[in-house]
């Protein structure tokens, strides 16, 4: 079993309930009016939180396009999340960029919005990582869908014949978009598919935080050894719809009970009881950690109201790399 | 003391060696690239600098590429090599949609020092619809890019150097027929800016802009048009993405007249946009109809026989002056 600290496990609660109440949020403001590009992660907050947790700060991470566990996990503040989320200018990338949400201070070079794109990028720091000798790791984070990209597969042999420091972890929530993995893909377990690609292919409960941790953990140590990289499959569910703020139902390619299946296996409270059970989490500290996380989410809502769009002119800029810019 | 005298492809692989002598982050990552490449570019590299930095690839275009966007993100300063130009479709998302986009959509000050070689770019090998393209135009469309298109020895060596010294991904392209072709190239230290014009040949009635190998062409053509009195400027732009349009605006203001030579397909090619590019900003200099010479939107044939039929020749770019002066 674990050997995690009750600091540590804490950590990754508190994580993992911070992606929630912020994804909760941010629907919230959209059933308002904000607009924000939405592609909810409920549901699979103990991929991002119990793999990040692995990583150094100089470790690289490619994010997936759901949730915004991944930067959280690293240590990114919310305010200038939630402000690029909203296309302001106090955010990341100054409102341009939205959802890709990049913060190289801490190793998170940014998603793309093409689904499998985000591999290859994720082996070129690998390369990185293994030129430079620092021992890094680089951790990509794709859905179910891009494993039927030919970019998956080249990045899975390209990390494989160059032997390189990358864990890829595909969270497999069962459906891309409307489609069916059981139309749309010729295994079950994506974790086979590391083995075409002569690598460990490891299967976990993603809704097992512990669990995702723990895989992850060896796949970061054998990364670190030299070992090469690793496929990593998290099975898992998302809640809401594909995008937007509805569960699709209307869209008729799931049903309600089996949405509502998903949720009594909700990581979180399963977390929250594992941590009850052996006496790491009381009633209190849980409510403790919850106005914790409800405060930093209304200081990131009042930063991103206070801040202003980006003018014309700031979003003529950085097309080219600009001297004096540098991040 | 004359200048030495060196081939295009030599040229390359000089600038290619002394960036890698220069800076250890340079790298190269590409198809074949181990033992000389498929046009003999990297000869010797691998030796020298050892299979780490001389990274052949398997057959991934769009994986490989992608995985230099992410060494490029990363610290270090890969040059990648298509081995022809058509297989930068291949590549296309982690041409277009990630690396011209990445910096701005991290919001910018990200340096991205990443150089694709689009090798063995044009038609004259008799290869057929597939390794005879000259794409250059489709990507002056996408922001983000630098794209680079020398036609000599000593504008590959320069513009080399400067992409691979630079903080933007750029595009090289070298044309096939351009490889063997010699030219002056000084043994001392030199780079090239991007987005200045380079004047081939001075003239004064007409203005050809000509790109790649067209710009050897054109220089054929302006002795033969000078043999029939008409004296041409001939201007090769050496980069399209930054385009020098203060050079070309300048010449036509002196001639009056442009034509505009490439390989590519006419519809939306390189010359539709400096046609458009003068109609807008030097309209009233003009003194007849801008001529475009290009590929007239045919697919390449295969054979040298049948391809020497739709290559825009010496002949044609003459043809085309004449009509305007």
């Amino acid at each position: 079993m674990s050997e995690l600290s009750k600091e540590k496990l804490l950590v990754l609660y508190k994580n993992m309930l911070t992606a929630r109440r912020f994804d909760e949020r941010i629907r919230e403001m959209i059933t308002k009016g904000t607009y924000v590009m939405y592609h909810s992660g409920i549901g699979q907050e103990a991929i991002p939180i119990g793999v990040g947790a692995n990583l150094r700060k100089d470790d690289f991470l490619v994010p997936y396009l759901r949730g915004w566990g991944y930067q959280i996990a690293k240590g990114v503040g919310l305010n200038k999340m939630l402000a690029e989320l909203v296309g302001k200018k106090t955010g990341l990338a100054g409102g341009k960029g939205g959802t890709h949400l990049a913060d190289f201070e801490l190793g998170v070079l940014g998603k793309t919005g093409i689904v499998g794109a985000g591999p290859p990028v994720a082996v070129g720091a690998g390369l990185t990582a293994k030129m430079k000798g620092k021992n890094q790791v680089c951790v990509v984070f794709f859905g179910d869908g891009a494993s039927n990209t030919g970019n998956f597969h080249e990045s899975l042999n390209l990390a494989s014949v160059w032997k390189l420091p990358v864990i890829f972890v595909c969270e497999n929530n069962r459906y891309a978009l409307s489609t069916p993995a059981k139309v749309s893909t010729s295994v079950e377990d994506i974790a086979d598919r590391a083995r075409g690609h002569n690598m460990p292919g490891i299967s976990v409960d993603g809704n097992d935080v512990i669990a995702v941790y723990e895989a992850a953990r060896e796949a970061v140590e054998r990364a670190r050894k030299g070992q090469g990289p690793t496929l990593l499959e998290c099975k898992t569910y998302r809640w809401m719809g594909h995008s937007g703020i509805t569960l699709d139902l209307e869209v008729g390619y799931r049903t309600k009970e089996e949405i509502e299946q998903w949720m009594e296996r909700c990581p979180i409270k399963r977390f929250r009881g594992w941590l009850m059970e052996r006496g790491y989490l009381t009633e209190g500290e849980d409510k403790r950690i919850e106005e914790e996380v409800k405060k930093q989410i209304d200081e990131a809502v009042r930063f991103m109201e206070s801040s202003p769009y980006p003018t014309r002119g700031e979003l003529e800029r950085d097309i080219y790399f600009e001297e004096g810019g540098e991040t | 003391m004359s200048v030495r005298q060196i081939s295009y492809a030599d040229a390359i692989r000089e600038a290619l060696r002394e960036e890698m002598i220069r800076d250890r982050d340079v790298f190269l990552l590409g198809e074949d690239i181990r033992h000389r490449g498929a046009f003999g570019l990297t000869k010797g590299l691998a030796d020298e600098f050892g299979e780490e930095r001389v990274r052949n690839t398997p057959i991934s275009e769009s994986g490989f590429i992608g995985a230099a966007l992410g060494a490029a993100l990363t610290g270090l300063r890969p040059v990648a090599e298509l081995m022809f130009c058509d297989l930068i479709l291949c590549s296309m998302d982690s041409v277009a949609n990630e690396a011209a986009k990445w910096n701005y959509m991290v919001g910018g000050g990200r340096r991205i020092p990443l150089t694709i070689r689009v090798g063995a770019t044009g038609m004259s090998r008799g290869a057929g619809c597939h390794h005879s393209q000259s794409l250059q135009a489709t990507f002056i469309h996408y922001p983000g890019l630098r794209i680079a298109v020398p036609s000599t020895p000593y504008d590959a060596k320069g513009l080399l150097k400067t992409s691979i010294r630079g903080s933007d991904p750029v595009l090289f392209f070298e044309h096939k027929m351009l490889y063997p072709a010699k030219g002056p190239v000084p043994e001392a230290e030199y780079t090239i800016p991007f987005g200045v014009a380079d004047v081939k040949h001075e003239g004064k009635d007409v203005t050809i802009v000509a790109v790649s190998w067209m710009v050897q062409k054109s220089l054929a053509a302006a002795e033969e048009l000078a043999k029939a009195g008409i004296s041409a400027e001939v201007i090769d732009p050496r980069t399209l993405a930054p385009l020098d349009k203060r050079r070309l605006i300048d010449s036509v203001k002196k001639t009056g007249r442009l034509v505009t030579v490439e390989e590519g397909c006419k519809t939306g090619g390189v010359g539709a946009e400096i046609a458009a590019i003068i109609t807008d900003e030097a309209f009233d200099h003009l003194d007849a109809p801008i001529k475009r010479v290009a590929n007239p939107d045919l697919l390449v044939p295969y054979a040298p026989e049948n391809e020497r039929l739709i290559i825009p020749d010496t002949p044609d770019i003459v043809r085309a002056v004449k009509e305007i002066v």
